[in-house]
């Protein structure tokens, strides 16, 4: 009897994926997005496979693309300051922004989607003060928020994904609250409280599920908009530490010599501005597929 | 009206407060790691606390937080660690430098945005429409610091027709503003690009204007003077919030062109343990932010008729 009941959602879940997809078929916009987050998602899994050099070995310095390496082989977007290959790091760098986003993100949502529901579910002290709390954060330029958060408790992985689920929560929290408000008056919210279930059930089976269109929307907005944050944080030197290949950071620690040799800076900002705007069109034909039915 | 300015005045007050509580809690909590700041990591533990009890750090957190606030209402925010003076002597400074560098960005986002989410709102799904709507999309996607690089490759390094930093060394010079206010206005103008967009196609579909097209006014007439007054109204807030953005983008604009600014200066502070002055810059960037957007709020209710005749 459980499994039934365990099995049968998931099902229709997988069917409405299915159909999602096919209607998103009908964007170019959103199509190009999904193929670039598609693209760099296969080249972070096949990381170990694609990259002709290991990342952090020091080889050639400041070779041209198309140099010469001593054993044969070739930098086909050359090498930075230090003799690494960069086509290497880019390729294992997309793990590392692909990773960190992706948790970030997921756990901003996380605490977001919490902080929403309960404000727009209880209302009264409790929607104020968790609003309260969010005009405050919001109210922080939120570059100057992760400067000092990170300044004070330091560049790691993990202070990078609490640093983004600090300031973005917020955001989340007004959107999921605002689609509460709308949902929680509707007849099947009313008969499952007079089935008589809890609260955060209600919320997390009856209301969430039907509040997805627009939250999946701003996620693929706000998961471009968390992978620029962590490459502008590695780019301020307040990102991972070396000396493992990250966008940001391999921006950074060669931007001083960007005007002779501009090949170490523009391929990494290449590589991090067409994954943003992967996520950016995908977004954008979502919205576009999830308007027209 | 009355009524409501008061209300927005006080959250304003209200949100500034909780701001202030928050990053003394956050910088003076730990008053040893305030003294190994102030006077440096190799100063002995004895200095330290020859110089807590001089400076009263012994006292109770919230007479020291009510002191604080006190000094900072009035302009005093303590004296800088790594510069030796006061901080408003070198905040000011720097914070002009920025208005400077977010004005001209400003007079270049605002009526371009403007024109092109007008243009592009007004025949929704028009050729035209998609192509300013993937265009926008497109220059959002480029982060500050990618733009930056991109175009001085371009510009300092192929072309060689501008400098690549803006340090302003030779007194101020409108040519080493020309690639920093770049950079802001690529990154910026997307997004109100396409809150101007929305609000004139939402515009466009409401039946006063349907009742102009019909009662056989020309095109212009129906744009100029019953689609736009109304068109206008929500881009203005979305301009105000913009000064918010603007002063997260100027961190990573003034790092990379070396521009003597308030975003620079925020940076340097943070990254030297210099405590009071982080503690002045996020109080003004914090202040900067909630004005616009107060300033945005009551504008709105002002230009919404519907509001303001209520």
């Amino acid at each position: 009897m459980t499994e039934t009941t365990a099995t049968a959602p998931r099902e229709s879940g997988a069917m409405r994926a299915l159909k999602g997809i096919g209607l998103l078929r009908e964007s170019g916009v959103g199509m190009t997005g999904a193929g670039i987050i598609l693209f760099w998602l296969i080249v972070a899994i096949l990381a170990p496979v694609l990259a002709p050099f290991p990342p952090n070995a020091t080889l050639v310095p400041m070779l041209a693309p198309g140099g010469e390496a001593p054993d044969g082989g070739i930098f086909l977007l050359g090498t930075d300051h230090i003799g690494r290959d960069i086509l290497s790091r880019l390729i294992w760098g997309s793990r590392t922004v692909l990773f960190y986003g992706i948790v970030a993100t997921a756990c901003a949502y996380a605490v977001g989607i919490v902080m929403g529901l309960a404000a727009g579910y209880f209302g009264g002290i409790v929607d104020e003060v968790i609003s309260f709390i969010a005009n405050v954060i919001l109210s922080f330029p939120v570059m100057v928020l992760y400067v000092i958060i990170i300044s004070v408790f330091g560049a790691s992985g993990i202070n990078i994904v609490v640093a983004v689920t600090f300031a973005s929560a917020p955001g989340i929290m007004r959107i999921v609250r605002g689609l509460v408000l709308d949902l929680r008056n509707r007849d099947y919210v009313a008969a499952a409280q007079t089935r008589g279930e809890g609260a955060w059930q209600i919320m997390m089976v009856e209301i969430l599920p039907n509040a997805r269109g627009p939250l999946i929307v701003d996620s693929c907005l706000r998961m471009g908009y968390v992978i620029i944050t962590i490459g502008v944080l590695g780019f301020l030197g307040l990102g991972l530490p070396p000396p493992d290949p990250d966008w940001g950071g391999m921006i950074n620690e060669t931007r001083t010599m960007a005007l002779i040799f501009p090949h170490m800076t523009v391929f990494p900002c290449i590589a991090i501005s067409s994954l943003v705007l992967g996520f950016n069109l995908l977004a954008d034909g979502l919205r576009e597929v999830s308007l027209r039915d | 009206m009355i009524v409501l300015l008061a209300k927005r005045f006080g959250g304003m007050v209200l949100t500034m407060l909780t701001v202030s509580i928050l990053l003394f809690l956050l910088f003076e909590t730990n008053i040893e790691s305030v003294a190994t700041k102030v006077l440096g990591p190799y100063s002995s533990d004895e200095q330290r606390q020859i110089w807590l009890e001089k400076e009263g750090y012994f006292r109770p957190l919230y007479i020291r937080y009510f002191e604080w606030l006190g000094n900072v209402v009035t302009g005093d925010f303590g004296e800088s660690v790594r510069f030796k003076v006061p901080v408003g002597d070198v905040m000011w400074d720097r914070l002009a430098n920025t208005a400077i560098l977010g004005a001209a960005a400003m007079a270049v986002i605002i009526p371009l945005s403007l024109l092109l989410g007008v243009l592009a709102g007004m025949r929704e799904a028009s050729k035209l429409d998609r192509t300013i709507s993937v265009l926008s999309i497109a220059t959002t996607s480029v982060p500050e610091f990618a733009s930056a690089v991109l175009l001085s490759a371009i510009f300092v390094f192929w072309l060689g027709i501008l400098p690549g930093t803006s340090s302003m060394t030779g007194g101020f010079n409108l040519v080493e503003l020309i690639l920093p206010a770049l950079v802001l206005i690529l990154y910026d103008f997307g997004y109100v690009t396409r809150m101007t967009r929305a609000s004139m196609a939402e515009v466009m579909t409401t039946g006063y204007i349907r009742t102009a097209i019909l009662k056989g006014l020309p095109y212009r007439t129906v744009i100029l003077k019953h689609a736009l007054r109304n068109a206008l109204i929500a881009p203005f807030t979305v301009i105000m919030l913009q000064f918010n953005w603007l002063l997260s983008g100027v961190i990573v604009v003034e790092f990379f062109f070396a521009y003597k600014g308030f975003g620079a200066l925020l940076l340097e502070a943070a990254l030297n343990q210099d405590i009071y002055l982080v503690e002045a810059c996020a109080m003004v960037a914090v202040f900067v932010a909630v004005a616009t957007q107060t300033i945005g709020d009551v504008g709105y209710t002002y230009l919404n008729p519907r509001i303001r005749f209520n």
